[in-house]
């Protein structure tokens, strides 16, 4: 690997960024334009078994810092959704499938007809903070992210990522969780459990209620939960939280994480801060001597 | 507005009946926005939806039908309760032109009413084509005569002007005149017909669409269509653009982001 190359479980990825899950990838076709933007690959919407409309509106909340999203995991359940993850394949970069559900059976299922769609890994939703029964509601204990992680590789064969929550006492217990049961990589961090509300109407904006913080808020957070996780655990770490500059994603990989997602930036800055951010880091690896992205990795630890 | 703004809460100050089941909702603060740009409407404890501003500038307006709760709320409410806005959101109409044929369908004139008073302010010479189902449903068209346009009508039943669809009329005018842009918003099979005679004539198009939306901002794709994003690329697209939609006219997306046609 030279240059913005990077290897993640065995999948090449010609730079470091990956589009983040939920953000511009209800459709194939969107995914394909982000791919042609820049990223160097692309993770779906996360899919569940059956068709889900989500919360209603308003289920987005607009900050400087960043984003509280409610959207409830919307999706057109795994059987209509492929049609789009066979169209984003078109993207010539590597798509990852992400997906969720309510049990162990259920997400290893939705695994493995998203495996069938020709992924090159899926990425277990075990972290939405807004909806009930899913998500971080069953990926917030050691035990429950193991033996979900362990289904899902018993049901499919490629690359397993697990993306956590750091709405918990303890992440690092979540990823070695994830690393025992199979997981071929951690993502982090999931949105930070969050609220919003209207002092003139005397309500929470969401009709949720409670959403999830993601954006430049997060980022410190995220990069820190990186930061421990990697002192802890040996498969590469995705990292993600607040990426908007090439700056943001070196502080990820310096921390550990061999590669980053972004999601929020697109809002921010429009699809065109993939290649933005690919061309800074280049040019930091030039200005300071560094071949690849590999050699910067987790180097802060010292 | 600048990122971040968020929603910001807005007083009623009256609500006017345009027809038996169009009503005009005006609020205590000023929006300025390009015509055919739109807003965020919170109908506090109900849904959020978008709405294009059909009165733009001080105690702003929009102008909407009751098509669920959201909408069914809103038009029981009284002057002096508070809804959230945020926005303006997306890229509208650009005046282009001396000659300017505008074509307005069932609620489309709720967008475009600024429009033909921008245009006809510019020193624009400007038709405008409205049409709806029958004559108590045409929308806005005391706005349309005072603004200096001339004026079309048809409706479906023939009730008042002629009997039929716009784009009947636009046919015709497009025959006769010389127009420089054509400016449209309505039914999504209106805008595909328009959109047929502005290839046959070379008559530039400029039209809004209409999709189910959630974020507003350009992420979630829920309003996705070929790609482009009617909350950020649109409302508003030109010819160039509509004619590269494989879904125009075909299919949208549902709240669960399965493919629905359009009926």
């Amino acid at each position: 690997m030279t240059g913005l190359e990077v290897d993640i479980a065995g999948i090449r990825m010609r730079n470091p960024t990956m589009l983040a899950s939920g953000i511009l990838n209800e459709t194939g076709r969107s995914m394909v334009d982000v791919a042609k933007a820049g990223a160097g690959a692309v993770v779906t919407k996360s899919v569940g078994l059956e068709p889900r409309e989500g919360h209603p509106n308003p289920c987005i909340v607009e900050l400087k810092c960043g984003l509280i999203n409610a959207m409830g995991l919307p999706n057109p359940g795994i059987d209509a959704y492929l049609e789009e993850v066979a169209f984003a394949q078109n993207g010539g970069v590597p798509v990852i499938g992400s997906v969720f559900g309510g049990s162990e059976e259920e997400i290893a299922e939705v695994a493995k007809r998203m495996a069938s769609a020709g992924v090159a890994a899926v990425e277990l939703n075990l972290s939405c903070p807004h909806a009930e029964g899913l998500g971080a509601e069953i990926g917030s204990t050691p035990d429950r992210v193991k033996r979900i992680c362990g289904a899902v590789k018993a049901s499919v064969e490629v690359p397993v990522f697990a993306k956590l929550t750091p709405n918990t006492s303890s992440i690092v217990s979540l990823a070695s969780a994830a690393e025992e049961g199979g997981a071929d990589g951690v993502v982090a961090i999931n949105t930070l459990r969050a609220m919003a509300i209207c002092p003139e109407l005397g309500r929470p904006i969401l009709s949720n209620r409670f959403g999830g913080l993601s954006g430049e808020a997060v980022r410190a957070v995220g990069v820190r939960c990186v930061y421990e996780i990697f002192d802890t655990v040996t498969v590469p770490i995705i990292g993600v939280g607040g990426v908007t500059t090439s700056k943001d994603a070196l502080e990820y990989i310096m921390a550990g994480a061999t590669a980053v997602q972004m999601g929020t930036a697109v809002w921010s800055d429009g699809p065109g801060v993939f290649s933005d951010v690919c061309d800074g880091i280049g040019k930091f690896m030039n200005a300071n001597g560094y071949e690849s992205v590999e050699e910067m990795k987790g180097i802060a630890h010292r | 507005m600048p990122i971040g703004s968020g929603i910001r809460a807005f007083a009623i100050t009256e609500q006017v009946d345009e027809t038996p089941t169009i009503r005009t909702v005006r609020l205590d603060g000023s929006m300025h926005a390009q015509p055919g740009q739109f807003v965020m409407v919170w109908v506090p404890g109900k849904d959020e939806f978008p709405m294009s501003i059909s009165y733009p500038g001080e105690r702003f307006g929009i102008t909407y039908k009751v098509v669920g709760e959201g909408t069914r709320h809103l038009s029981i409410m009284k002057p002096g309760e508070r809804i959230g806005i945020r926005g303006p959101y997306g890229k509208g109409y650009s005046i282009e032109g001396r000659n300017i044929l505008i074509v307005a369908g069932g609620t489309g004139m709720a967008a475009l009413a600024p429009m033909v008073e921008q245009a006809v302010a510019s020193g624009a010479s400007v038709d405008v084509v409205l049409g709806a189902r029958t004559q108590s449903e045409l929308l806005l068209r005391k706005r349309c005569e005072r603004s200096g346009a001339t004026l079309h009508i048809t409706t479906d039943d023939g009730s008042d002007g002629s009997k039929g669809f716009t784009t009947d009329k636009a046919r015709v005018l497009l025959e006769v005149g010389v127009y420089d842009m054509m400016y449209a918003c309505g039914p999504e099979r209106m805008i595909v017909g328009l959109l047929q005679l502005s290839r046959t004539t070379g008559v530039p198009m400029q039209a809004s669409l209409e999709r189910y939306m959630k974020c507003g901002i350009g992420i979630c794709d829920s309003c996705a269509i070929d790609g482009k994003h009617v909350c950020v690329d649109g409302p508003v697209f030109s010819h160039e653009v509509l004619s590269k939609l494989s879904e125009l006219g075909r299919t949208r997306m549902s709240p669960s982001g399965g493919r629905i046609p359009i009926d």
